[in-house]
């Protein structure tokens, strides 16, 4: 055995778990809002992409006491928020989590989230394990997040 | 055939409740038809509002008096809930950007639905987190819910884990004109575009 080949086969395997990398669960998009000087709770929002079905199970985030999945429901004209046990994210079709929709309540935040600033979030899944993001936080009514920076 | 009768009794029940139903919506779609003066001084125009006495942000007390004058955009809500609540609060702030000169001219209004939490202080943080100039209202429970009974909103407590709640609310965005009258509505579906498109044809 060569050398070269030894070489050649090192780099099959670092490309392979490059390749690996890319065809992981992936989330993107991490934004907050900004919250009022003594808001309890505030939200994130994020874009999951995933070449095989999984399940977002549950979010943690050193900012809130604990962060929830929750979802807004429409009942005729009556808005309720309901927390989800779970969210399905389909094989290769991303999953945005947006305001009026599915969203991630930070309950009992430690501190006001200030426009500017970002924190870490933990998201946890049931097939890909743990991802940590950055979530940037933009204004308080922000309708999505601000343009790559 | 006799056995058919109560069947076809129901066929008949079922008609008359479509037919009603769709008299209703007529009504209503012809209610809130693109007039300049919207809803005003129709049957649908009186039905909505009345008279209330909460306090703002400031612990001043206002009254339904207190909003004549200015055309009001109405929005019972509550702080606790950072997706719905911000989003409504943020399009109307948007649409009146749009509204130039005549931004001056409409007042937002913010009701909470949770006095329990929403306590002037709350409040005041809260709306100057915003980029318009709201009134934010609060008062006692009694208070909150004969406001919110003049605007035929529904709210309820939704008790989560670890005695934590949200509440379930009524989301329209009410017009009200100079006058306190009911012109027109929105839903949390409307763009700020579209409020903006309504707010200049009423205000026109």
């Amino acid at each position: 055995m060569s050398i070269k080949f030894l070489a050649f086969a090192a780099s099959l395997v670092f490309a392979s778990a490059a390749l690996a990398q890319t065809n992981q669960l992936q989330v993107n998009n991490a934004w907050a809002r900004a919250t009022p000087a003594k808001a309890e709770n505030g939200v994130a929002y994020v874009t999951i992409q995933s070449p095989t079905a999984d399940r977002l199970l549950s979010a943690a985030s050193p900012v809130a006491k604990k962060a929830e999945l929750h979802m807004m429901e429409m009942a005729g004209m009556v808005m309720k928020m309901r927390p989800l046990a779970s969210l399905d994210i389909p094989a290769g079709q991303p999953v945005t989590l947006k305001p009026n929709g599915e969203h991630i309540m930070l309950m009992g935040l430690n501190g006001p989230l200030r426009e500017g600033q970002s924190f870490p979030l933990t998201l946890t899944f049931e097939k890909a394990g743990t991802r940590t993001v950055t979530v940037a936080v933009e204004k308080p009514g922000a309708a999505g997040p601000a343009p790559q920076r | 055939m006799a056995r058919n009768l109560p069947g076809r009794f129901v066929l008949v029940a079922v008609l008359l409740a479509g037919f009603a139903i769709l008299g209703a919506g007529a009504f209503l779609a012809l209610s809130l038809h693109d007039t300049p003066r919207g809803a005003a001084g129709t049957l649908l125009g009186s039905a909505i509002g009345g008279p209330f006495r909460l306090v703002d942000q400031d612990g001043k007390t206002v009254t339904d008096a207190d909003l004549r004058g200015k055309w009001s955009l109405i929005y019972f809500g509550y702080t606790h809930c950072p997706d719905a609540c911000p989003t409504a609060l943020n399009d109307i702030a948007i649409a009146l950007d749009e509204l130039g000169p005549k931004r001056s001219a409409v007042r937002p209004v913010f009701i909470t639905v949770d006095p329990e939490r929403d306590t002037p202080e709350v409040l005041k943080a809260y709306v100057t987190a915003f980029d318009a100039p709201i009134l934010a209202l609060t008062g006692t429970p009694e208070e909150v819910a004969q406001a919110a009974k003049g605007y035929r909103v529904y709210y309820a407590k939704h008790p989560e884990a670890g005695g934590d709640y949200s509440m379930d609310h009524s989301s329209v965005i009410y017009v009200m004109d100079p006058e306190g009258r009911f012109t027109a509505s929105f839903t949390h579906q409307s763009s700020p575009e579209e409020i903006a498109e309504r707010l200049k044809k009423l205000l026109a």
